[in-house]
């Protein structure tokens, strides 16, 4: 659907709750993944004749490998708790898009066929047969979640759609009807090592750039090393960090804070991309693949720590997963965890003094701070429960003077989606995109409008390349989103660099 | 006659609802979780989780963080038929009551109140929130139905038509030892035992399994330390070789 058609919804508040209506977004999918994107992955390149008797062996296969599965099927009491928690919910009024009628999609294919009361009386507990329209109205459903998992956090027993989700995108791609945008992506990985299929002689060269660009605005030579062993750092970051604005504009703070840290880093063409879409598509042995590229990467560059650039679903997958998938890191630095986040790395020498900040440089801009769902609610910064909430917001309050918090009800856990997370990222959804991000762009407007905020920072690729998109839609400029660590850079005074006065002088 | 059949289908729901929990619990305890997923910000220790965990089950707090009407209805419902099974104990232990039990039953005989309002308010939700009322199927409105039925019989006996309560306790005090006694025929009485015995049968097999199954809720029961300690399940051990 062109954009042009969305109708943008008008929200008082951003949790306000719709009447719900029903079909609102029937059909509504995003392009199915060829064959030549299905098979690189080891899945069917289209719908198998026996898709039926395969879905049902994939679903018992899952119930006995994977106890969420099993256990949130089961439990759920339908008491209403999640119903005005999924930010599609709110911007769609399709009820298919409250978390657990989401959920029951699948649950009532799992009552039909492994749960007596759903074999013998399918219609008293809403179990139903298994039919080529089920896996169709499945494949657009569960292209409408971004696996945010707001709803686990208000279910009374933590029932995650975020599984059910990834569960329903396997048992999809298993029987052919996997998703283009995130397999196509998942293959350039595989192939070349980062989600844009940069090779690495483009990519050393657009570092070579970078690195001229500083060099031009500050007079110091700041390196973006690549490749080079026996540094002791890998940085691994999102590939959207070597061309997208803001992103591009995180990369350049990164690499101004190590710098004047005087630590030595490198990234690596291999393993250049922290992004994992393996997560989005449920798949653990996709997952486990990508993963096992930064473990290489690590071993065959000797270095001794890992740090992880600013990327949401990444850094649940580093933080959470990385042990799992591609540990045990037993060959780094036990001084430090395996992996690191780059603003634990940031706010540990901002504490330590080493960085010259000038929070003036930021003056012009007055922000508030979006808690990317997944680095909210899958995962930590720090040694305590909340430091991922608590780090960000003391890194930006470090280099900035003008800094407000939205509606308490629509930050850290209970942060919203942007609307294009989870392998929604794909313009065939750019109508659902732009709904589902209301909720958190009515929360922006308020702090516009009763605190002057001009601008929003984020810590998450996904966040910044869909806020840059749908933020003109709801009256903001493209670049009214920025990068943490662009912030960072605006005020760091590197050692030898040209200030103001310097040049005045 | 009868006391022999409400005897027997004791027997039997006893029977369902144990070894159909049981089975059901040691199939969850089983199966392994692959991945670390508890919903953050989480406990990093294990005393933490159980700490979590009691909050839980004892305030229903990410219930009460939700939607306050639910937890309202929800919470007073389960801890009223807490305390109104408590009070119930008094029938079916044989001998005298312990004195704790003579405490709390005036507080358990006015719980069947708070029991049965919870659960109408649970109900009432079902028809008149939109959304609600869009995922309800038709057991879950018979589940309510159900309790809500217990709720009333009981509560009919307690204060309206009381039946030979001397007679029930010897009844069911005796299928402890196997002994058959003779069950008053109060109409009220044969239907409460009757849906009670009803609700043991479907326990296992129906949405009530949410009582057992919180505690295995990955994103509940795991601690948040995956740097730490490296999580592995068996079967993804088997990809490494």
């Amino acid at each position: 659907m062109a954009d042009g058609d969305t109708q943008i919804p008008k929200l008082d508040d951003p949790l306000q709750v719709p009447c719900i209506k029903p079909g609102s977004m029937d059909g509504l999918q995003p392009f199915l993944a060829g064959p030549e994107h299905q098979e690189k992955l080891g899945f069917p390149g289209e719908l198998v004749p026996d898709w039926k008797e395969r879905t049902l062996a994939k679903m018992q296969e899952m119930a006995e490998k994977n106890r969420a599965f099993q256990v949130y099927l089961d439990i759920c009491v339908k008491c209403g708790a999640c119903t005005d928690k999924c930010h599609y919910f709110l911007g769609t009024a399709d009820p298919k898009n409250m978390p657990v009628a989401r959920q029951d999609l699948l649950r009532s294919v799992y009552r039909r066929y492994f749960t007596f009361a759903g074999k013998y009386f399918p219609w008293l507990v809403g179990a139903r047969d298994l039919t080529e329209d089920v896996l169709k109205e499945w494949y657009s459903y569960y292209h409408q979640c971004s696996e945010c998992r707001r709803c686990s956090v208000f279910c009374p027993y933590g029932i995650d759609t975020a599984e059910i989700t990834m569960a329903a995108r396997d048992i999809l791609a298993e029987v052919g009807m996997g998703q283009k945008y995130a397999n196509e992506i998942i293959g350039k990985v595989h192939d070349v090592g980062n989600n844009l299929g940069l090779n690495p002689k483009a990519l050393r060269a657009t570092l070579e750039d970078l690195e001229e660009d500083i060099e031009d605005d500050t007079g110091v030579s700041v390196r973006l090393p690549i490749d080079e062993k026996g540094a002791d750092i890998l940085l691994v970051t999102p590939s959207a960090d070597f061309f997208a604005e803001p992103h591009i504009d995180g990369l350049i703070g990164y690499a101004k804070v190590f710098h004047q840290a005087g630590v030595s880093w490198t990234l690596s063409s291999y393993a250049s991309e922290a992004a994992n879409f393996g997560l989005f598509i449920g798949n653990y042995e996709n997952m486990r693949l990508v993963s096992q590229r930064i473990r290489k990467a690590a071993k065959d560059l000797g270095v001794k720590r890992i740090i992880f650039g600013e990327c949401g679903h990444a850094w649940r997958v580093a933080y959470s997963y990385l042990n799992t998938l591609a540990g045990p890191w037993d060959f780094l630095d036990p001084n430090y965890p395996v992996p690191q986040h780059i603003l634990e790395f940031t706010w540990g020498e901002i504490e330590k003094g080493t960085l010259k900040l000038d929070k003036s440089k930021n003056d012009h801009l007055t922000l508030t701070y979006h808690d990317s769902c997944n680095v909210a609610r899958a995962s930590r910064m720090g040694d305590k429960p909340g430091g991922q909430f608590e780090i960000p917001r003391a890194v930006i309050k470090a280099v900035c003077n003008n800094f407000v918090d939205m509606d308490p009800d629509t930050i850290h856990e209970s942060t919203l989606c942007c609307g294009g997370g989870g392998g929604l990222l794909t313009d065939d959804l750019m109508d659902l995109r732009i709904k589902g991000a209301s909720p958190r762009m009515t929360a922006l407007q308020q702090v516009t409008e009763s605190h002057g905020v001009t601008h929003m920072a984020a810590i998450c690729a996904i966040c910044k390349t869909q806020f840059s998109k749908v933020m003109p839609k709801y009256g903001y400029d493209m670049d009214s989103v920025v990068s943490v660590h662009q912030l960072v850079s605006n005020a760091i005074i590197l050692d030898g660099q040209e200030t103001e006065e310097d040049a005045t002088a | 006659m009868l006391s022999t059949i409400y005897a027997l289908l004791f027997y039997v729901a006893t029977i369902l609802i144990v070894v159909g929990v049981a089975l059901k619990v040691r199939r969850y305890a089983a199966t392994p979780a692959p991945l670390k997923i508890p919903t953050t910000p989480a406990p990093t220790t294990s005393g933490g989780v159980v700490l979590r965990m009691l909050r839980e089950v004892i305030f229903f707090e990410s219930l009460f963080k939700s939607n306050k009407w639910i937890w309202l209805f929800g919470w007073t419902f389960h801890m009223a038929l807490w305390l109104v099974i408590i009070r119930h104990l008094r029938y079916t232990i044989p001998g005298n009551s312990p004195f704790w039990l003579d405490f709390i039953q005036p507080f358990g005989k006015y719980a069947g109140f708070a029991m049965v309002l919870g659960l109408a308010g649970l109900w009432a939700r079902r028809f008149l929130v939109d959304r609600v009322r869009y995922i309800s199927s038709p057991s879950d409105h018979l589940i309510l139905v159900l309790l809500i039925a217990i709720g009333l019989s009981g509560l009919t006996m307690k204060f309206v038509a009381p039946t030979d309560i001397v007679a029930v306790k010897v009844f069911m005090s005796g299928l402890w030892t196997f002994q058959i006694n003779t069950l008053p025929t109060n109409p009220f009485l044969l239907v409460h035992l009757g849906l009670v015995i009803v609700l043991m049968i479907i326990f296992p097999i129906s949405k009530l399994l949410h009582a057992p199954g919180l505690f295995f809720s990955p994103s509940r029961n795991q601690a948040d330390n995956p740097r730490e300690q490296r999580h592995i399940a068996p079967w993804a051990a088997e990809l490494e070789k």
